[in-house]
């Protein structure tokens, strides 16, 4: 039980030009279509034997919802076939369903009904739903009356109320306060430990890397890497990675943006930047990884003094650590036009906590860039730190921590 | 055999159907303090008005029953509760894929359940004011008796053939909104070209002939027949009438079930 086989499929949405062209194929089947075929899914075949916990990853738009929603039949796909052996359950849409002006009782049994279960069984599993929910009398209020992690709650202690044999999680889970978002990836690590085939979407790759044996990544409708997490969420840092590039070069060099991205007098110029792990260029590491920030700069002009610098902000641009070649005392001095150097930023433990950040470099005389500004490059790096196998700890940084009772 | 599987999936979803129908049922009288009694007040006053306003105050008199006070009651009744029911079903059935858009798109259930879902709720409204109907008959002495019976099956014709309109037009609406709105005008065309509050006899010759092309006309006479005359309806005129929706509920089932993943791409 739990074995799903995904046999090919595509999937394409019509666009009719108008809603007359639309008619005039309905009316006349025979003559050439007026639709164009939107391809979201080319040909994606998988198969996931049953125990496993697959992590389906890729950008925006890549087909992920479309892939879940064939998988649980909500959606027909227009070529190919998924057969599943055994009961599915789908936490796509939490709360889906519930009506507000009902109580959380008969929605439960509204939802469930929904799942495919029958009532004596939803009946059977009442007090166990409402004990993991932890909503106590709020149980018989219209639901209307509750907190949105309170619905959360409610729906995913239903959809998980019985032991589903594939068990699909969408990014849903990320709601709801913390306690309760351990509680149901305890839930889920306690189905998978019992045999549930898991199906895991998310673009947090710290939540694949820990949950799941096997990932799969999808671009543009095709399955482009299926292996193990590490693995394919390298090769997908690496699109991510190609994809930031790209739109750095059309930000610099869109002249209206230019001043936001990079500023300064072009007395030295940022060539490139790179986030070094060994020789292989990554943009994601684990807490604690020994990495390497990498500059290249160019000389416009002869200078006395070079100072690089680099800034670290996180997701919601708080500055978290910053500092430069004058503080460390390995700033160049007279430099002439022309010349090229690079510099390496190593650090032996990179000590910041799980979450995204950003890195913006800085090219300037003296100790700070308000000095002379030469280059000033926002945002040159974005790079995703992610938990490590000896590193358990929350918060934005890692201090190196021993414990000895006294 | 597909009909088998259809109807297979929806025993197993009755759950979901009942609980839905009575949510619909209960959902207007919520927040109410009498609640369900309300289901019961509504069609009161509009049998009451009908009957007692009608007979007692404005005395239109039926041709050729001047001396029954109730007759134009009757009458009224018996062609207006099915016709409403009637248009009840493909009004609200016409929308039904709209109105459970988000349900259908994100959760796998069969299909089939929404259509019954709104024949059930119609049926309880229905049920209802027909059984104060009929209580009404039975005080003012004017029960038909077992001709009553009677009604059953020709209501059975106008269920088929309003599901199957219905069917249709939901399917179609998903893809052409137009046709949801023109229903609505359809219907007020309808109800004024059936001989509902007037009676046919005013017609002039040619366009009671005329009125034979109205599928409802049959099924509404047949009521008034039984139910005013205490006549069996003519099988003949509700035969033509039976093949008519059973045809046209079959065409519309195909053309849904053709349809329904595409419904889910549109919606």
């Amino acid at each position: 039980m739990g074995r799903l086989n995904v046999n090919t499929i595509s999937k394409a949405y019509k666009r009719y030009p108008s809603q007359w062209a639309r008619l005039r194929e309905w009316l006349d089947p025979q003559a050439t279509p007026r639709h164009e075929a939107h391809w979201v899914l080319r040909g994606v075949s998988f198969e996931v034997a049953p125990g496993e916990a697959v992590g389906i990853i890729g950008n925006n738009g890549a087909g992920k919802s479309t892939l879940l929603k064939i998988i649980t039949g909500a959606t027909q796909p227009t070529q190919g076939t998924v057969t599943v052996d055994g009961r599915i359950a789908a936490l796509l849409e939490l709360g889906m369903g519930f009506h507000p002006d009902f109580t959380g009782r008969q929605n439960v049994f509204m939802a469930g009904q929904l799942l495919g279960f029958s009532i004596a069984e939803i009946a059977g599993q009442m007090t166990a739903i409402e004990d993991f929910a932890e909503i106590g009398d709020y149980i018989d209020q219209p639901v209307r009356t509750y907190s949105s992690g309170m619905q959360v709650r409610l729906a995913f202690s239903v959809a998980t109320a019985i032991r589903p044999d594939l068990l699909i999680v969408d990014e849903a889970l990320s709601v709801g306060d913390l306690y309760f978002q351990h509680k149901s990836f305890e839930r889920i690590r306690q189905f998978h430990g019992q045999g549930t085939t898991l199906l895991f979407v998310s673009h947090s790759m710290g939540a694949i890397k820990s949950l799941c044996n096997r990932a799969i990544l999808l671009d543009q409708g095709v399955p482009i890497r299926d292996g193990a997490p590490d693995d394919v969420l390298d090769y997908y840092n690496a699109i991510i990675a190609r994809q930031e590039t790209d739109q750095h070069i059309r930000q610099v060099e869109s002249e209206t943006r230019r001043s936001v991205i990079r500023s300064g007098n072009q007395a030295a110029v940022i060539e490139a930047v790179d986030l070094l792990l060994g020789e292989q260029s990554v943009r994601a590491v684990q807490i604690g990884e020994a990495v390497r920030f990498r500059v290249d700069c160019v000389i416009q002009e002869d200078l006395d003094e070079l100072t690089v610098g680099f800034l670290i902000r996180d997701r919601l641009g708080n500055d978290v650590f910053g500092t430069n070649t004058a503080y460390l005392g390995s700033s160049q001095r007279g430099l002439k036009a022309g010349e090229r150097r690079r510099l390496e930023f190593a650090f032996p433990a990179f000590n910041l906590g799980v979450g995204n950040y950003s890195i913006t470099f800085a090219l300037h005389g003296g100790h700070a860039h308000v000095n002379a500004n030469y280059d000033w490059w926002n945002q040159a790096l974005v790079l995703q730190v992610v938990p490590g196998s000896d590193f358990q700890a929350t918060g934005v940084s890692y201090l190196p921590t021993l414990s000895h009772w006294v | 055999m597909l009909q088998t599987v259809m109807f297979r999936s929806l025993w197993a979803y009755r759950g979901f159907i009942f609980a839905n129908v009575r949510r619909e049922f209960q959902q207007r009288y919520t927040h109410s303090l009498l609640g369900g009694l309300w289901a019961v007040l509504n069609p009161l006053t509009l049998i009451v008005i009908y009957t007692v306003i009608f007979a007692g105050i404005m005395q239109p008199r039926l041709a050729g029953r001047e001396d029954q006070a109730f007759a134009y009651s009757v009458y009224l009744c018996a062609g207006l509760l099915p016709w409403t029911a009637f248009a009840e079903l493909v009004n609200r059935m016409q929308s039904v894929f709209l109105q459970y858009g988000n349900l259908i798109k994100k959760a796998s259930f069969p299909r089939s359940c929404l259509p019954v879902i709104v024949t059930l709720s119609v049926l309880v409204d229905f049920g209802i004011i027909f059984t104060l109907y009929l209580t009404f008959l039975l005080f003012v002495g004017e029960f038909p008796g077992w001709v009553t019976l009677a009604a059953l099956p020709v209501f059975l014709i106008q269920l088929a053939f309003g599901l199957g309109l219905g069917l249709l037009t939901a399917t179609l609406n998903v893809f052409f909104r137009d046709v949801g709105q023109s229903v609505g005008v359809i219907l007020q065309f309808g109800f004024w070209l059936t001989p509902i509050v007037y009676s046919p006899h005013i017609l002039p010759e040619s366009a009671q002939t005329l009125l034979w092309l109205n599928p409802l006309y049959p099924l509404i006479t047949a009521y008034q027949g039984i139910f005013l005359n205490h006549a069996l309806p003519d099988w003949g005129s509700l035969l033509v009438i039976a093949a008519l929706a059973l045809a046209l509920l079959l065409w519309a089932g195909r053309l849904f079930m053709n349809r329904a993943g595409e419904i889910v791409d549109e919606l």
